[in-house]
C-alpha cells in the first residue's frame, strides 16, 4: 500500500469519527469540533486526491490543493460563526445543547 | 488554451449580465458595509430596482437566445469556472429579484435607517444578510462549476443565519445555531461528493461531467452524498426539523426571504445535479425514494400545520410542506424506458412551484406579521376580528392560500396541474393522489385560519397597533402575482 | 514495509488517535487541546502529500487560529459545560458508531476504487500558467484561473464578519470585542508582543510576496498577521477597535472591493470579467493581493475576537 492510499483512508476514518462526535455528543461545542474534524477529513481526501493527479512535474495537482486552501478558510469562518452563536446563547442563557423548546413535534412554545 | 480564444469558443453575447447579476448585490454588500449603519437601508433600498433591472435583462437575452454562457476569466472549464443562465436560471433570477426588492420595502419600518439613540446594529445586519444572500442565490441560479456551488452554499448559510437571531433571544439563537449546524453538514457532505466526483473524472464543470461521466461506485457515493447534503439543507422531510423554529423566529421580512428563497438555492443545485451533470445515473428505486420523502414532506407537513397554534408556526410547517411537492419532480421527470431524467411538464411544475411558493409564501409572512404587530399575537385561536381590523393583509394571506392550495389562475395550480398530469402521463397514479391529499390539507389548515379571523373577537379587544398602508400593499402585490401567475402560460 | 511508509503509518496513527481523542474527551477543553494537535500532526500529513501550501494554511488557520477560538469557547464554557450530563443511550451509541463506521468504510472503498491513472489538471494548470507571469501554480488557480471562487471567498469571509458582529448586544454595538484570554499581566506575553510583530509584518509580506512563485502566498501572509495583531491585543498592548469604526469599515471591504474592480475591469481591458492583460498580470495580481492580505488579516483576526461587548465608557 503506497502513502497516499494510506492517508486516504485516514480521511475516510476521520469523516466517520467526526460523524460520530456530531451525532453523539449533546455539547454543542464539541458538535463544532467534530464538525471541523469531518472538514478536515474531506480536505485531506481531496489532497489524496490532488497527490494522485501528480503530473507534467509537479508534486500534486494544484486544483485541489487550492480549493482545500479556500475551504480551510471557509471551514474557519463557519467555525467563527457557530462559537460566536453558542457564546451569545450562553450569555443569553440558553445553556449549551440543543435540547429543549426543539419544535420537533409540533409542540408550542411560550407566547412571545 | 490562451484566455481570448477560450473566451471566444464558450462564451456568449450578453453574458456579461451573468456577471453583473452576481457583482451587483456584492457592490452593494461592500456599500453597506464601509457605509455603516446610517446608510445601510439606503443603500439597500437603491440597490434593489437594479437588481430588478439586471434579472430582467438577463431574462431578456435568454428569451432571445435561448441559453447564455460565461467563462470568467477566459478561462474554459475544466481549469476555468463557467457561468450558465437557461430558462429555469432566469424565471429564479426574476422571482429572487421580486421577492428581495419586496422584502426590502417591507422591512424598512423594522430595519430601516436607524432612530437617534438605536444601534443601527439590526438595520446593518438586516441589509447585508440580505443583499449577500441574493448575491448567494444568484450565483447558485448561475454557476456550473461545483465547487463554485459549493462557495454560494456556505455565502448563502453566513448570509442567512444571522436573520434568524436578530432579535438576540435565546429560543432563536438556538433556531439559529440547529439552522447552522445542519447547514454545514449538508455543506460538508456537498463538497465530499464534489471530491469523489472530480477524483474520478478530474472535472468539477456540470457540462463536462454529463459527457463523462459513468455509473460507477464513485459517481453513484458522490450522488448519494451530495444529494443527502443537499436535502438537509433544502429541509426536506426528515431533515426538516431545523426550518420551523427558524423561519418563525425571524422576523417578518427575514421569514419571507428564508422560506421563499434560501430554500430554493439548495433545490436547484440538486436539479442541477441530476437534470444536468448526472441524468442517467438514477434508478427509478432512487427516484421513487426521493418521491416518497417528498410526499412525507407533503402530508406530514401539512398534518403539523394543522396542529399549530400560532400562526407563524404554521406558515413554517406550510413550507415544510410546499417544499415536498418540489421533489416530487424526480419521480415524475424519470423516463423509465431510457433511465434518464427528461426536461418535460414536470421539470417546469417544479419551476411553477418553486416560484410561485416563493411569491405566495413570502406574502404570508409578511401579512402574517402584520397581522402579529396589529393584534400584539399571533395565536391563531385569538384571531378574532381580524376582518374588520387588517382586511388588506388577511385578503394578502387569503390569495398566497389560494396558490398554495392550488387553485386556478394561480401559479400554484398550474405546478400542481403540470405536475399531476405528469403523474397521469407516466402511469404514477400515486404522486397523484398524495398531491390532492395534499390541496385538501393546505386548504383545511387555511380554511381554519379564515375562519378564526372572521370571527367575533374571543378576547376584550386590546388596543389595535396601525400599520402603514404602504407595508400592506407589499404583501398583497406578491400575492397577487401568484394567483394571477397562472394567466402569463395562457396570455400571448 | 519501508521505513518511509513506517513512518507514514505513524503520522497516520497518531493523527487518528488525536482526532479519537477530541471527540472521546470528557473535558471539553483537553478535547480542544487535542484538536490543536491534530491539526499540526496533519499538517505533516500534508507535507507528505507534497501539498506545502496547504500544510502552511492548515498550521495557521486550521490548527492555529480554529484552536485559539475554539480553546477561549472552552474556558468559557466550563462550568455549563460541566453540568451536562444527560447523554444518548449506549443502544443509541452503538448505533451512530456502527452507521458511521459504515460511512468510513464504504467512503474508503470508494476512494480505492477510484481510476488509476488519476486524471488531473496539473498539465494543463502548467500550460497555462505563463500567461499569468506566475510561478506557483497553486498561486495560478487562486489568482488566475479559479480567482472567482478566491474573490467569492473574500466576501463570504467579510459577511460572516457581519454574521459575527449583529450577535452583540444592542447596547455592546458602540463597544469593543473583549478578547477570549486577556493575559494583561504576563510579563513574558509582553515582551513577545513587543518584539515579535515587526518581524511578523516582515513575514508576513514575504511570505506574500514570494507566494508568486513559491509556496506561499496572500492566505499565509495574512494569518501571519493576524497572529501578530492578536498577540498584542492578547498581551493587553493594544485594544481590539470599535466595530463601528469607519476606517475598520473601509479596510475590510478593501481587499474584496479592489478585487472585484480589477475583474470588472478586466471585462473592458482584458475581454472577461477576472481576466488580466498578459503583460501586466503578475503585476495587477501583486496589486490585488496587498489589500487582499490586510482584509484577510483583519477579518480573521476579528473573528476570533468576536463580537463586541463592552459599551465605551462616558
Amino acid at each position: 500500500m503506497n502513502p497516499t492510499t494510506l492517508f486516504g483512508l485516514c480521511g475516510a476514518a476521520l469523516v466517520g469519527i467526526g460523524l460520530y462526535g456530531l451525532l453523539t455528543d449533546p455539547r454543542l461545542l464539541r458538535k463544532i469540533i467534530a464538525f471541523n474534524l469531518v472538514g478536515s477529513g474531506v480536505f485531506l481526501l481531496f489532497g489524496v486526491v490532488a497527490r494522485r493527479g501528480a503530473d507534467a512535474g509537479l508534486g500534486g495537482d494544484p486544483v485541489p490543493q487550492a480549493l482545500v486552501i479556500t475551504g480551510i478558510v471557509v471551514a474557519f469562518s463557519a467555525t467563527a460563526l457557530a462559537v460566536a452563536l453558542l457564546l451569545r446563547l450562553h450569555d443569553a442563557g440558553g445553556g449549551a445543547t440543543l435540547d429543549d423548546g426543539a419544535d420537533s413535534a409540533g409542540k408550542d412554545r411560550s407566547p412571545s | 488554451m490562451p484566455p481570448t480564444e477560450a473566451l471566444a469558443a464558450g462564451a456568449s453575447a450578453g453574458g456579461g449580465w451573468l456577471v453583473a447579476s452576481i457583482a451587483w448585490p456584492i457592490i452593494a454588500l461592500l456599500l453597506v458595509i464601509a457605509g455603516g449603519e446610517r446608510l445601510a437601508a439606503r443603500v439597500g433600498v437603491l440597490a434593489l430596482p437594479i437588481g430588478l433591472a439586471i434579472a430582467a435583462a438577463v431574462a431578456l437575452q435568454v428569451g432571445g437566445s435561448g441559453e447564455l454562457v460565461y467563462n470568467v476569466g477566459g478561462w474554459a472549464p475544466p481549469l476555468g469556472i463557467a457561468l450558465r443562465a437557461d430558462g429555469l436560471s432566469a424565471a429564479m433570477l426574476l422571482v429572487t429579484a421580486i421577492v428581495a426588492g419586496g422584502s426590502g420595502i417591507y422591512a424598512l419600518a423594522d430595519f430601516g435607517p436607524p432612530r437617534a439613540g438605536s444601534s443601527g446594529r439590526t438595520s446593518l445586519a438586516f441589509w447585508a444578510s440580505l443583499l449577500g444572500a441574493w448575491a448567494a442565490l444568484n450565483l447558485a441560479f448561475l454557476g456550473n462549476d461545483l465547487f463554485n456551488l459549493y462557495v454560494a452554499l456556505e455565502m448563502l448559510t453566513f448570509a442567512a443565519v444571522p436573520l434568524v437571531c436578530l432579535d438576540g433571544r435565546a429560543e432563536t439563537l438556538k433556531a439559529a445555531l440547529r439552522y447552522l449546524l445542519y447547514a454545514l453538514v449538508g455543506s460538508v457532505l456537498y463538497l465530499l461528493g464534489a471530491v469523489l466526483l472530480y477524483g474520478a473524472y478530474g472535472t468539477l464543470d456540470l457540462g463536462l461531467l454529463a459527457t463523462v461521466a459513468q455509473p460507477g461506485p464513485a459517481t453513484w457515493a458522490a450522488a448519494a452524498l451530495m444529494t443527502a447534503g443537499l436535502l438537509a439543507k433544502t429541509a426536506l422531510f426528515p431533515l426538516h426539523l431545523w426550518l420551523p423554529p427558524a423561519h418563525a423566529g425571524a422576523p417578518p421580512a427575514a421569514s419571507a426571504v428564508l422560506s421563499a428563497l434560501v430554500v430554493k438555492g439548495s433545490f436547484f443545485i440538486v436539479l442541477r445535479l441530476w437534470f444536468e451533470a448526472l441524468p442517467g445515473l438514477g434508478s427509478a428505486a432512487a427516484m421513487q425514494l426521493i418521491g416518497l420523502l417528498g410526499a412525507g414532506a407533503i402530508l406530514y407537513g401539512s398534518a403539523l400545520a394543522l396542529r399549530q397554534t400560532r400562526l407563524k408556526l404554521l406558515v413554517a410547517y406550510s413550507t415544510v410542506a410546499q417544499i415536498g411537492y418540489l421533489f416530487l419532480v424526480f419521480p415524475l421527470a424519470f423516463d423509465a424506458a431510457s433511465g434518464r431524467l427528461a426536461a418535460g411538464a414536470a421539470l417546469m411544475g417544479g419551476l411553477l412551484q418553486a416560484v410561485s411558493h416563493a411569491l405566495a409564501k413570502a406574502a404570508m409572512f409578511m401579512s402574517a406579521g402584520l397581522i402579529a404587530v396589529t393584534l400584539g399575537h399571533d395565536r391563531i385561536a385569538d384571531l378574532g376580528g381580524l376582518a374588520r381590523a387588517r382586511p388588506t393583509s388577511l385578503l394578502a394571506f387569503a390569495l398566497a392560500g389560494v396558490s398554495l392550495v392550488g387553485l386556478p389562475p394561480s401559479g400554484g395550480f398550474a405546478a400542481k396541474w403540470l405536475l399531476l398530469s405528469a403523474a397521469v402521463a407516466t402511469g404514477q397514479w400515486w404522486w397523484a393522489v398524495v398531491i390532492v391529499l395534499g390541496g385538501l390539507l393546505t386548504g383545511a389548515y387555511l380554511v381554519l385560519v379564515l375562519m378564526r379571523a372572521l370571527d367575533e373577537p374571543t378576547a376584550p379587544a386590546a388596543p389595535l397597533q396601525p400599520v402603514a398602508a404602504w407595508r400592506e400593499a407589499v404583501p398583497l402585490v406578491l400575492a397577487l402575482l401568484a394567483v394571477f401567475m397562472g394567466l402569463a402560460g395562457v396570455l400571448p | 514495509m519501508s521505513f518511509e511508509l513506517n513512518y507514514e503509518l505513524l503520522v497516520g496513527l497518531l493523527v487518528l488517535t488525536t482526532a479519537a481523542w477530541s471527540v472521546a474527551a470528557r473535558d471539553s477543553y483537553s478535547a480542544t487541546v487535542g484538536f490543536v494537535s491534530y491539526g499540526l500532526l496533519l499538517a505533516i500529513v500534508w507535507m507528505q502529500l507534497q501539498a506545502v501550501d496547504v500544510a502552511l494554511t492548515e498550521v495557521a488557520i486550521g490548527s492555529g487560529l480554529t484552536g485559539l477560538l475554539l480553546l477561549g469557547a472552552a474556558a468559557r464554557l466550563r462550568a455549563t459545560e460541566r453540568r451536562i450530563v444527560a447523554r444518548p443511550s449506549i443502544a443509541l451509541r452503538t448505533l451512530a458508531a456502527l452507521a458511521c463506521a459504515g460511512i468510513s468504510v464504504a467512503l474508503a472503498a470508494t476512494v480505492l476504487s477510484l481510476p488509476q491513472p488519476a486524471p488531473s489538471l496539473a498539465a494543463e494548470a502548467l500550460a497555462a500558467l505563463p500567461a499569468t507571469g506566475l510561478g506557483n501554480p497553486v498561486n495560478g488557480v487562486l489568482m488566475a484561473f479559479r480567482a472567482f471562487d478566491t474573490l467569492l471567498e473574500k466576501v463570504v469571509l467579510v459577511l460572516s464578519l457581519v454574521g459575527v458582529w449583529s450577535l452583540a448586544p444592542d447596547l455592546g454595538w458602540a463597544g469593543r470585542p473583549r478578547l477570549l484570554h486577556p493575559f494583561a499581566d504576563d510579563g513574558v506575553l509582553k515582551f513577545l508582543a513587543r518584539t515579535l510583530p515587526p518581524l511578523g509584518l516582515l513575514l508576513g509580506l514575504h511570505l506574500m510576496w514570494n507566494g508568486a512563485d513559491e509556496p506561499g502566498g496572500a492566505f499565509q501572509g495574512a494569518t501571519v498577521l493576524a497572529a501578530m495583531w492578536l498577540l498584542v491585543l492578547m498581551a493587553g498592548l493594544g485594544e481590539a477597535p470599535q466595530v463601528r469604526a469607519r476606517w475598520l469599515r473601509v479596510a475590510a471591504v478593501a481587499g474584496p472591493a479592489t478585487f472585484l474592480a480589477v475583474g470588472l475591469a478586466g471585462m473592458g481591458i482584458a475581454g472577461a470579467f477576472l481576466a488580466y492583460p498578459e503583460s501586466h498580470a503578475k503585476a495587477l495580481i501583486l496589486f490585488v493581493e496587498v489589500p487582499m492580505m490586510l482584509t484577510i488579516a483583519l477579518v480573521l483576526a476579528l473573528l476570533v475576537a468576536g463580537p463586541p461587548e463592552r459599551t465605551e465608557g462616558p
